[in-house]
Order: C-alpha cells, then sequence, then structure tokens
C-alpha cells in the first residue's frame, strides 16, 4: 500500500507552495504554518500592547484621566489573556513548527492536517475572545485570573464568549501539543538518540507535556464556570454550597505550569544563542536536560503559593513555600550552566546574543523577586501588588518574549535567506531593554511601596514611579515598530545569508540552504 | 441589633490632628515599610534578608557573566575553551543554593508559625467586604456584635475627577475608620458579602482574603498609637480601587472611652427611630445615605451606567408602587450587583434613602408625591419578610 502512494505522489514532493490563498487556507507545510503562528501572534502582541498602553496611559498620573474603572478593568483582563494565549504561546508554537522538523530532520511535523487546524482555530477564538470587549455590558472585567464570584455570579453576559473562546484556545494548544510530541518521539532521524536532541527540541517535549496535562483543567475550570451561571450549580458559589476557593486551586492547578509552558521553550532557545555566539558548545548538556525535567515536575506541586492569602492552614503554607523554594534549584542550575558555556568562549554580540544576554539577566532578576515571593509570610505583603506585577513581566516581557525576539532574529536569515539589518537589530534591541526596565523596574518599587495591582487610580506617592512606568512602556510599545520594520525589511530583501549563517551555530537546521527549501528532509539525515 | 454609627467623636477627631503631625507609619515610599508591630517588623527583617542573599548572588552570577563580556570577546582575539561539562560543579551548584534555601526556610518558618498562633485574644473584629466598602463588627466576649459601621471611601468625586485638588490621603481617607487598641491582641475574623475582597494594611503586615460563605482569621498587636492606611488587595470589580482602609489605633484608655461612647450612641439611635420624621429631615439623612451606597453605580445624577447599572431617573419604580420599591432596595437582584440592602442598612436609613430617591429621580416636587416612606414602614416590611 504504501509503495503505491510513494509512486503516485512521487512529483508531488517537489512542488513549491499553491497559489494565492488557498496555499495559507489549505497547507499543510510546517513551515507555512510555522510562519502564520508568528503572524498571528505578533498582531496579538500589538493588540495586548495597545490595551497595555491604555492602562500604562491611564495610570500616568494620579486621578480619573482617559478610561472609567469598569473599561480598565476590561484592559487588565484582555490584555493578560491576550498576551498569554495569543502572543506568547502561539509565538512558541509557531517557532516549533518551523523549527522541529528541521532540528530532528523529519520532513514535516507528524499530523499535518491537525496541524492546519490547530492553526485556525486561532484567528477565530481570537476574534471572538476580543470581541466581548463591544458587547452589552463590556468584556470580561474579572482579571486573567478569572476568579469566581466575581467572573460567575457578577460577571457581564460576555463572559459566556470568554468562555468558548478558552475552550477553543485550549483545544488548539492540545492538537499543537500533541503533534510536536508525536513528531520528536517518532521522526527523529536516525542516530539521533534523546540525549542528542537539540535543546530545543527537548524542552518543547516537556512543554508539549505540561500542555496536555494542564490545559484540560483549564478547560475544566471554565466549564464549571459555565455550570455556574448557565445551569443552576454552585460549584463556586458559597450560598450555594460551593466554594470560591476550589476555584483558584484549580485555576492555579493549571496556572503554575503554564507559567513554565511560557518559559521552558525560551530556556531551549538560549541553549542554542550563547552557545552559537560563544564560540563553545552548551556547557552541561545533561544537566540542563535534567534540570527542565524537575522544574517539569515541581510546576506541578507549588501552585497554591499563588494563594498565600486565602487562609490555607499552616501545613498547607509550609509545603507550598517548601516546594516553591525547591524550584530555584534547577532554575539556578540552568542560569550557572549558562554563564559557564560563555566562560572563556570568544564571544560576539550580533542581535539574537544580545537578546539571550539579557534574558539571562533579566530573567534571573525575576527569579530572584520570585524567590522572594516564595516566602510565605513575606508575601503577605507582595501578594496582589505592583512587586508581584514587575516579577511575572520580568520573567515573561524579559524572558519569554525577548527570547521570542531572540530566536526570530537567530533563525530569520534561515526563514528569509537574506540577513536582517544589524543596525535595526540593536537598535530595536537597545530601544526594548531600556523599555522593559524603565517600565518594569520601578514596579518594584511601587508594590513594596504598598500599591496594589489591578487600581485605575492610585494615591500620591505612587505617582512617581507610575509615570516612570509608563514613560517605559512607551518606549517599549514603540520600539516593536522597528522589529516590524527589520522583519518586513528582511523579507523584502537584503545581504544574501548563507546555509551556515551564524559561524558558531550547530543543529541540522544549518546543513540546509537558506532560504530553506519548501520541503526539507525528504530523506532523513544521519546523525552521527 | 446591628445599629450604624456614623459619627466620629470629637476626641478621636482632636487625636487625629495631634496623630498627623507626627507621622507614626513612617514608610519610606522605596521599600516594604518595617510597620510597628512584632510580626512587621520580623516579615521586613525577613525581606531585608532574602534581599541581600539576592543581591549576593547576582554580585557573583552576573559578576562572571561580565568578566565574560569584558574579557571573553572574540574582538580580543581569544580561541574558545572547549570544555562543556563538570559533574563536581553542577553537584556544587545543586547544594549551595539549597544550603542557602534552608538558610532562609528556617526563619520564615518561623515567622510563619508566630502568625498562626492567633489564641488569646482579647478583642474580636468582624471585618466583612462588601462592593465596595467594609463593615467592622465588634464583638463582645459572647461574640454579639455591639457596634457596627460602614467605612467608605471620603474622598470626593471631584479630586477624583480632577476638578478640585487632591489632598494628602487622596484614595486612602474613610468616613468612619476601624478604631483599635494598641498593646491588646486584637484578632479579626473576615468574610464578605458577595465577591472575594483582602484586608491589607501594610504597617501592620496583615493581609487575608475575605471570601464569601467562609471565615478567615488574622491577629495583631498594635505598638505605636497613630493612622494606619490600606487598601483592598483582591480584585473585587469597578471599584476595587475605592475601597481604602483606614485604621487609628488608640491608646488603650482612649479607645475604651470611645468604645463607651459608640455603646451610648447605638442607644441613642435606637431611639431616633422611634421619632417621627418630617419629610426634609429623612431627605438630608437620605441624601447622604445615597452618597455613600448607591453613587457608585447608579451616579450623583441618578443615570447610572446601563446596561451595567441601570438609571434610576425616570425610572417607573420611583414613581410606581412603594412595595416594589422597598422589594428591590432590601432583597436586592440576584445575579446582579445591586445586593440586598436590607441586612445593611437601618430602617431609618433605608426610609430615608427611598424617600431621597423618588424625590430626585422621581416626580421631584409635583404634587402627586405620595406620602413619605417613614422608618416604622420599613420595620414592618421587615418583619413580614
Ligand atoms: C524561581 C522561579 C520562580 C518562583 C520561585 C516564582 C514564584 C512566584 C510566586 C510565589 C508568585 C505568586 C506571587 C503572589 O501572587 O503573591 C508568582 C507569581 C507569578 N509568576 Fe512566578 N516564580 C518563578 C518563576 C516564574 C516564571 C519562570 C514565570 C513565567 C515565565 C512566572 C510567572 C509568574 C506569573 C505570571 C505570576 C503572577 C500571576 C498572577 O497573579 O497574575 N514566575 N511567582
Ligand atoms: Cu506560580
Amino acid at each position: 500500500m504504501s509503495a503505491v502512494i510513494d509512486a503516485h505522489h512521487h512529483d508531488d514532493h517537489a512542488h513549491g507552495p499553491a497559489k494565492g490563498i488557498t496555499r495559507w487556507l489549505y497547507t499543510t507545510n510546517h513551515k507555512d504554518i510555522g510562519s502564520m503562528y508568528l503572524w498571528f501572534s505578533f498582531i496579538m502582541f500589538l493588540a495586548g500592547g495597545v490595551m497595555a498602553l491604555v492602562i500604562r496611559a491611564e495610570l500616568f498620573q494620579p486621578g480619573h484621566s482617559f478610561v472609567d474603572p469598569h473599561f480598565f478593568n476590561q484592559m487588565t483582563t484582555m490584555h493578560g489573556l491576550v498576551m498569554v494565549f495569543g502572543a506568547i504561546m502561539p509565538a512558541f508554537v509557531g517557532l516549533a513548527n518551523w523549527m522541529l522538523p528541521m532540528m530532528v530532520g523529519a520532513p514535516d511535523m507528524a499530523l499535518p492536517r491537525m496541524n492546519n487546524l490547530s492553526f485556525w482555530i486561532l484567528p477565530f477564538a481570537s476574534l471572538m475572545l476580543i470581541s466581548t470587549l463591544f458587547m452589552e455590558g463590556g468584556g470580561p472585567d474579572f482579571g486573567w485570573t478569572m476568579y469566581a464570584p466575581l467572573s460567575t455570579t457578577y460577571a457581564p453576559d460576555s463572559v459566556t464568549f470568554m468562555i468558548f473562546a478558552i475552550h477553543l484556545l485550549g483545544a488548539s494548544s492540545i492538537m499543537g501539543a500533541i503533534n510536536i510530541i508525536a513528531t520528536i518521539l517518532n521522526m527523529r532521524a536516525p542516530g539521533m538518540t534523546l540525549m542528542k536532541m537539540p535543546m530545543f527540541v527537548w524542552t518543547w517535549l516537556i512543554t508539549a507535556y505540561l500542555l496536555i496535562a494542564v490545559m484540560p483543567v483549564l478547560a475544566g475550570a471554565v466549564t464549571m464556570m459555565l455550570f455556574d451561571i448557565h445551569f443552576g450549580t454552585s460549584f463556586f458559589d458559597a450560598a450555594g454550597g460551593g466554594d470560591p476557593v476550589l476555584f483558584q486551586h484549580i485555576f492555579w492547578f493549571f496556572g503554575h505550569p503554564e507559567v513554565y509552558i511560557m518559559i521552558l521553550p525560551a530556556f531551549g532557545i538560549v541553549s542554542h544563542v550563547i552557545p552559537a555566539f560563544s564560540r563553545k558548545r552548551l556547557f552541561g548538556y545533561d544537566s540542563m536536560v535534567y534540570a527542565t525535567s524537575s522544574i517539569a515536575f515541581l510546576s506541578f506541586i507549588v501552585w497554591a503559593h499563588h494563594m498565600f492569602t486565602v487562609g490555607m492552614p499552616l501545613a498547607g503554607q509550609l509545603f507550598f513555600m517548601y516546594a516553591t523554594m525547591l524550584i530555584a534549584v534547577p532554575t539556578g542550575v540552568k542560569v550557572f550552566n549558562w554563564v559557564s558555556t560563555m566562560w572563556q568562549g570568544s564571544m560576539t554580540f550580533e542581535t539574537p546574543m544580545l537578546f539571550a544576554l539579557a534574558f539571562v539577566f533579566l530573567f534571573t532578576v525575576g527569579g530572584f523577586s520570585g524567590v522572594m515571593l516564595a516566602i510565605a509570610p513575606a508575601d503577605y505583603q507582595y501578594h496582589d501588588t505592583y512587586f508581584v506585577v514587575a516579577h511575572f513581566h520580568y520573567v515573561l516581557v524579559s524572558g519569554a518574549l525577548f527570547s521570542i525576539f531572540c530566536a526570530v532574529y537567530y533563525w530569520l536569515p534561515k526563514w528569509t535567506g537574506f540577513m536582517y539589518s544589524e543596525a535595526l537589530g540593536k537598535l530595536h534591541f537597545w530601544l526594548s531593554f531600556i523599555g522593559v526596565n524603565v517600565a518594569f523596574f520601578p514596579m518594584h518599587f511601587s508594590g513594596l511601596a504598598g500599591m496594589p495591582r489591578r487600581i485605575p487610580d492610585y494615591a500620591l506617592q505612587f505617582a512617581n514611579f507610575n509615570a516612570w512606568s509608563t514613560v517605559g512602556a512607551f518606549i517599549f510599545g514603540l520600539s516593536q515598530l522597528v522589529f516590524l520594520y527589520v522583519v518586513i525589511k528582511s523579507i523584502r530583501g537584503g545581504q544574501k545569508a548563507t546555509a551556515q549563517v551564524w559561524d558558531g551555530a550547530e543543529g541540522l537546521e544549518w546543513t540546509v540552504p537558506s532560504p530553506a527549501p519548501y520541503h526539507t528532509f525528504s530523506t532523513p539525515p544521519v546523525v552521527k | 441589633m446591628s445599629i450604624a454609627t456614623r459619627f466620629v467623636p470629637s476626641g478621636l477627631l482632636l487625636f487625629a490632628v495631634v496623630a498627623l503631625a507626627v507621622p507614626a507609619s513612617a514608610s519610606s515610599g522605596w521599600n516594604m515599610t518595617p510597620g510597628v508591630t512584632e510580626i512587621s517588623r520580623a516579615i521586613y527583617d525577613l525581606h531585608m534578608l532574602i534581599f541581600w542573599i539576592c543581591v549576593a548572588i547576582g554580585v557573583v552570577v552576573f559578576g562572571a557573566m561580565l568578566v565574560s563580556i569584558i574579557l571573553h570577546r572574540k574582538s580580543r582575539g581569544v580561541t574558545p575553551a572547549t570544555f562543556h561539562e563538570s559533574t563536581k560543579l553542577e553537584i556544587v551548584w545543586t547544594l549551595v543554593p539549597l544550603g542557602i534555601l534552608i538558610g532562609m526556610a528556617i526563619p520564615a518558618t518561623t515567622v510563619l508559625v508566630q502568625m498562626y498562633d492567633s489564641g488569646g485574644e482579647d478583642m474580636v473584629v468582624e471585618v466583612r467586604g462588601y462592593q465596595w466598602r467594609w463593615q467592622y463588627k465588634y464583638l463582645d466576649d459572647d461574640l454579639n456584635e455591639q457596634i457596627s459601621f460602614f467605612s467608605n471611601l471620603s474622598t470626593p468625586r471631584e479630586q477624583i475627577r480632577g476638578q478640585s485638588e487632591k489632598g494628602e490621603n487622596y484614595l486612602l481617607e474613610v468616613d468612619n475608620p476601624l478604631v483599635i487598641p494598641i498593646n491588646r491582641k486584637v484578632r479579626f475574623l473576615l468574610t464578605s458579602n458577595d465577591v472575594i475582597h483582602a484586608w491589607w494594611v501594610p504597617d501592620f503586615a496583615l493581609k487575608r482574603d475575605a471570601i464569601p460563605g467562609f471565615i478567615n482569621e488574622m491577629w495583631t498587636i498594635v505598638e505605636e498609637p497613630g493612622i494606619y492606611r490600606g487598601q483592598c488587595a483582591e480584585l473585587c470589580g469597578i471599584d476595587h480601587g475605592f475601597m481604602p482602609i483606614v485604621v487609628y489605633a488608640l491608646p488603650e484608655d482612649e479607645y475604651d472611652a470611645w468604645y463607651a461612647e459608640q455603646l451610648q450612641l447605638a442607644r441613642v439611635e435606637d431611639q431616633l427611630m422611634e421619632r417621627d420624621w418630617s419629610e426634609a429631615e429623612l431627605l438630608a439623612r437620605g441624601e447622604k445615605v445615597y452618597g455613600t451606597h448607591c453613587v457608585g453605580c447608579h451616579q450623583a445624577d441618578g443615570q447610572g451606567v446601563p446596561p451595567v447599572f441601570p438609571a434610576l431617573a425616570g425610572n417607573a419604580m420611583m414613581t410606581g408602587d412603594f412595595d416594589t420599591h422597598m422589594e428591590v432596595v432590601y432583597h436586592g437582584r440576584a445575579g446582579t450587583a445591586m445586593q440586598a440592602f436590607g441586612p445593611v442598612l437601618s430602617p431609618l436609613d433605608m426610609a430615608s434613602v427611598m424617600n431621597y430617591q423618588r424625590h430626585a429621580f422621581g416626580d421631584a416636587g409635583s404634587s402627586k408625591r405620595a406620602e413619605a416612606v417613614k422608618p416604622k414602614d420599613i420595620v414592618s416590611f421587615a418583619a413580614a419578610q
């Protein structure tokens, strides 16, 4: 049977993409789908960014300035949901689509049609999510964490659409994860044993398992919300015998692994870029794999560190405090390994490397505040203040997002066949680096000084910090237009890229020409 | 019987002036406040300890990075080394951080255990969160409430809208502050009437969620008299940013005097109910009640924020049947932000605010107006429920 198919489709293998719109609608090609994921996530990044700027504009000065508190709450909620489910996660899936098959020497993803489906769900789900803002009663206004009963009994009607959108986004993620696992486990080139897999492949493999484990939990949580809202159940309604805190337990059982879903692939990316530009092999490959696995395991038993103030018993507080502190150990191992990789290397500082170095530096800063937050008694003072906002933006913006920029600059020549403009890339880097720090560093101070998060107006002593944060946010936001320009310019043309692109880079993706042909590795390479 | 007391006695005002001149909570403005309790200082020390440990680790890690960036760069013509693993090093940088973490965990555990030791209190205050205000009830030895009152934001809307200059305690000021004595162990019981709120006063290092259907507890012993300010710390809806907390910590004798005065006032208010109220009196009182309880949603001009918060102006209910109006105010509207005010407002306040609403948004001034609603009507309505 397979012989027949082979013969029949023989000349299909040589053809390029279909013409016109159908190329994108029907495509099962991992590179096309990867590009669509990346463009989609960039659009969502801009949309979520505009919402962030609305928030920052309102907070520039104390007092009511532009938007009323109801709309403000919709902005914070939608900003969080769009950035997490629309920008960061799809961007990593896009990178996985583009790079995983090339890194393991496979011709495509294992399940190409499902790949098409998992992408095309996204635009519709996201459109539905964002459309809630225009519905009667306004969009979701209870924070991306959706705590009941604010998100159930007290929610605007549009919450139902948000729930459905989350179901769809979750289904898309699960399909993507299944596809990634199937590809990595079944389609590696001969000779590529597990412990020879590139780090990006390893981290994505583990991430995909996390996704499969926790996306159904989120689906369960929002389904219970749906039932409470429409079908008369009382899962989270104390008046009906339910438990509002149960929602938080379920949400964070998803939520904490979720934050690692957004950072493990980032670990993979910088584990490629730092060796390439240090011209030295990654230090401690094995320990990196073990550290990633332990982080993934630990991420399942720390969720209640988000809930230190809900009134858990002492034993519970202690358990979650110790477990959370423990995560710092494998995280530290990774940082030490990256620094040792640079040590006595021969470093150059092209844009990807700048982003990778900034990642190590600023992610570690976020890790420090993470350890502080892990200390339960101190968390009574930090919790739900801007200190937490500073923490997670350091790990997510200068962590996850910087790693995505890093990856795009690193692999862009392979995708387009042209070098990007190094000068503009560096401009983008420095503006982003300055913007991020001016925006988010003062939030540590406003938080410690006592400013709660998610408030549309604040007491006068927080005014200076907030003014700085707003200035930084606008610098950061506007500098992303430079990024857009650099990418478009490099698609249009420029200096031709070689197959190797970076002299220190290693891996199968650098053995194919630049731009990578529409079909690569139709016959698998052999890995020694 | 729950009677709201709404007058800050003059002695307290005097004290406030003195306390303002000598600010007790000297917040540095950049860092966590050390606060004014044993626990808050312990937490501050913990915070600084961990901060400095992080700084030290940062100096080592970022220092090594910086050295590499400066010395080990290609432009200096270095050839890269080839080492790429060392089990010994991996073990070292697993065990050393583990040791440091254990060093942090020990003091953290000690403080936590201390915070959980909530027995032996001298008094109990129930803190109840509402959208968007706090209610404080002082429970006596048999845990019956004696004094109970609401604490609302008192910053004028003009300041928020930028129509007048913002005061020093902008958004951190309330009409009726919580009053507690210093040097006594005060135990707080927290719960909520609607969504989850969180009660937080940084100077006491107390933050705990107020959850509907649940009772959380925490305690404090404040050591210095003063005025301490905090805010709701859990997103609780539109006016989450506008439900601050103000605590007056008084010397014991002053507190005892205040408490006695409040008990007295509560009794007087009971008698007020019996009196015959003129319509003008009710309207004046009703305007105040409207300003604290209704204006957040229905707005000062009664236009609301449709469709979430319906307009009262021109609403048929304002001119219609008195019982329907009472029904909604007393029981609220299930599933919406309109809460049941029956348990919240005294009959006197409910009668006043209904009169005010009907007067301001109904057929104001017209001679068709029905007779005023009297507190006694509310009492009989409540009895029939
Ligand atoms: C050393 C590692 C880390 C530790 C010990 C840590 C610890 C914590 C703790 C204790 C909180 C709860 C704070 C509170 O609400 O009071 C928190 C919040 C958060 N962390 Fe981390 N964290 C770490 C790394 C990360 C990473 C890698 C990410 C994501 C890439 C992340 C994302 C977040 C987010 C999104 C929140 C806030 C969620 C919300 O409430 O909206 N953290 N972290
Ligand atoms: Cu977490």
